[in-house]
């Protein structure tokens, strides 16, 4: 082996710094998570199976059982459900982000990239781009099974892009939670089941599965107000879905305004915990 | 001034253990430092701290002129760091490893490209430059790692351990290249267990056991430390054992050291080879038979054992080693480099 050492040592060009920087090094870095998930599809497919497995058990299993507004049809069931689900499928990114980002710290990755001179928070941004790449993708499976079980839209397909993009910022928020998980625990096994665990009762304590006004009254509170439950409200509203919540929290009747809030503020708050952490971790 | 690695009275505590109690160092421009210590010594702690990935509980460092703890942007543009366990992303192939690391160093991706294309020529890698990485062996993904590191040519180079788990053939390659490397000018500080590494590779070495340098030197000046040759003699007989030590202590420089249970013995001397022929001959007169007799010069293992009260790599005897050693991937070397912090 030879290798002809060139010219004198040299530093690395002086980095641009500033917005530039952090947009090009987390591209960079989600690029190479996208090529990643090309290289282990079967990560993708079975992202993709469980929420269609939710699909299918729900409308099929509780269908016929479920009360929404006056109505007990399974066909009014699987119009309420799918706003639910698509919620749920989204928050899942939060799982692969911690997974993956545990993964990265195991293997030593994390050390190398905390050794360039890249921007701070774009390992982690990269990571969260590139699983927000694999949401839409779930997210487009789902609804083609969705329309296969009878659901529609029925407020036109602008209001339903609408819907569709504060799911897509909800799954992005979640994925800064998974970060930040996948940052604090010893392996990615750890992130795997700690990035999902609480991910059901934040799930079922909301309006997503059940009619919440048939909960009893703290419970009830506690679902109305959660960031989950919003972004379900308003994706029923923006779909025209049956078994929007007409109670009077505040969240309930704003909903796309809550949803958007609930997102963002868990963006700027578990991003600024994330990034802080990851500069401080070791593997 | 200072050289291109400097360090001063550098502390890091975990919990109840002092990783790091008091370093310093300081690395001439161009030359290599070797430090050498077992598992836990406080080696890869050392080197966290000055790579700017541990920050330390108090002390100072300065890395190709700059502050490690006032500008740790600035000395990642200077630094190229080679782990201990390969960190290369192992679904992606050689080139897309060495072109994201190049961008990240903020290359043009045009000069990424070129670069990574250079590099794996340069570490042998071409033939594998498109294949996924986790189907290298492990010495090729060690140079894949080192290519990693040396993207950008930094002036400032820092290896954890890194032969560490590879077969004999390999490790000599590895040195090959670390040797070319250094011969280009780059200042390098490698950590190594191995105590043979060191003395090949280094200029100065620097043994840390308990997060204390506990000597520093070349290889020769720290052989010195532990005295200038010595006769070994292992007799055939217990019995002959009483008769060699008189024959010795004749000859010796000091005390005779006796291993009952191995028959052995042995002396400091001065006088080489004459004074062995000498020796051999008193023996033979006093009718003490010989299984083997030699003329020893000290390696840095017995440094090693004289300095620190153990052997280098089977210090802690915790287990972990015979993994490092077997070079099972992950596992073990994951290990050693959490007992190492």
């Amino acid at each position: 082996m030879s290798i002809q050492v060139e010219a004198a040592p040299i530093a690395a060009p002086r980095p641009r710094g500033g917005i530039a920087q952090s947009v090009n090094d987390s591209l960079v870095v989600a690029k190479r998570n996208l090529i990643r998930m090309t290289r282990i599809p079967e990560m993708i497919i079975f992202g993709m199976i469980q929420p269609v497995m939710f699909v299918v058990l729900f409308s099929y299993v509780f269908g016929g059982s479920m009360q929404i507004g006056n109505s007990t049809s399974p066909e009014v069931y699987r119009e309420f459900l799918m706003a639910g689900i698509f919620a749920q499928t989204v928050t899942f990114a939060t799982a692969g982000a911690g997974a993956g980002i545990a993964d990265d710290m195991h293997k030593g990755l994390i050390d190398r990239f905390r050794s360039l001179p890249m921007a701070r928070g774009a390992v982690l941004t990269g990571r969260t781009l590139a699983d927000l790449v694999q949401t839409t993708l779930t997210v487009v499976v789902l609804v083609i099974v969705a329309l296969l079980v009878g659901w529609r839209v029925h407020e036109g397909i602008p209001k339903a892009l609408a819907a569709f993009a504060l799911l897509l910022l909800l799954g992005y928020a979640f994925s800064w939670i998974g970060a930040l998980i996948g940052l604090s625990v010893r392996t990615p096994e750890a992130a795997t089941s700690g990035g999902l665990i609480w991910l059901f009762p934040v799930t079922f304590i909301s309006n997503a599965f059940v009619d919440s006004s048939n909960l009893t009254p703290w419970l009830r509170h506690i679902a109305e107000w959660n960031p989950f439950s919003a972004t379900v409200q308003a994706c029923r509203e923006l779909f025209g879905n049956p078994g929007v919540s007409t109670s009077d929290a505040w969240p309930m009747q704003h909903s796309v305004l809550a949803s958007v809030i609930w997102s963002v503020l868990i963006i700027v708050l578990f991003r600024t915990l994330a990034v802080r952490k990851y500069r401080s971790a070791t593997a | 001034m200072p050289g291109a690695i400097y360090a001063e009275g550098l502390v890091k505590t975990f919990g109840d253990v002092r990783a790091l109690d008091g370093v310093d160092l300081d690395v001439p421009e161009g030359t290599v430092l070797g430090l050498l210590g077992p598992n836990g010594a406080g080696k890869t702690t050392t080197v966290r701290v000055l790579t700017t990935l541990l920050q330390p509980d108090s002390g100072s460092a300065v890395v190709a002129g700059i502050d490690v703890l006032k500008h740790p942007n600035e000395v990642r543009r200077s630094i190229g760091l080679s782990g201990q366990f390969a960190a290369v992303d192992e679904y992606l192939t050689g080139r897309e490893n060495l072109q994201m690391v190049g961008q990240l160093y903020q290359m043009s991706a045009r000069d990424a490209k070129k670069r990574a294309g250079q590099l794996l020529e340069r570490f042998n890698l071409a033939d594998a430059a498109d294949r996924p990485a986790k189907t290298y062996s492990g010495g090729m993904r060690r140079r894949l790692d080192l290519a990693a590191a040396l993207v950008v040519s930094p002036p400032v180079m820092f290896m954890d351990e890194p032969t560490t788990g590879l077969d004999p053939r390999n490790r000599q390659q590895l040195w090959e290249v670390i040797q070319e490397l250094v011969g280009g000018g780059t200042t390098l500080l490698l950590t190594t267990q191995y105590l043979e590494e060191a003395d090949h590779l280094a200029d100065d070495i620097c043994v840390v056991d308990h997060g204390k340098v506990i000597a520093r030197g070349t290889s020769d000046q720290l052989k010195a430390r532990t005295g200038g040759e010595r006769v070994e003699v292992v007799v055939h007989e217990p019995e002959q054992i009483g008769p060699a030590r008189e024959v010795l202590a004749g000859y010796g420089k000091g005390e005779v050291a006796v291993a009952e249970h191995t028959r052995k013995l042995t002396v400091p001397v001065t006088g080489g080879a004459k004074l062995l022929a000498e020796v051999i001959r008193d023996l033979d007169a006093r009718g003490v038979e010989i299984d083997d007799i030699g003329l020893r010069r000290p390696t840095l293992d017995d440094v090693f054992i004289s300095l620190t009260g153990h052997a280098a790599e089977a210090a802690e005897g915790n287990g972990e080693d015979e993994d490092a050693v077997a070079g099972k991937p992950g596992q073990g070397r994951k290990s050693q480099k959490e007992t190492a912090q």
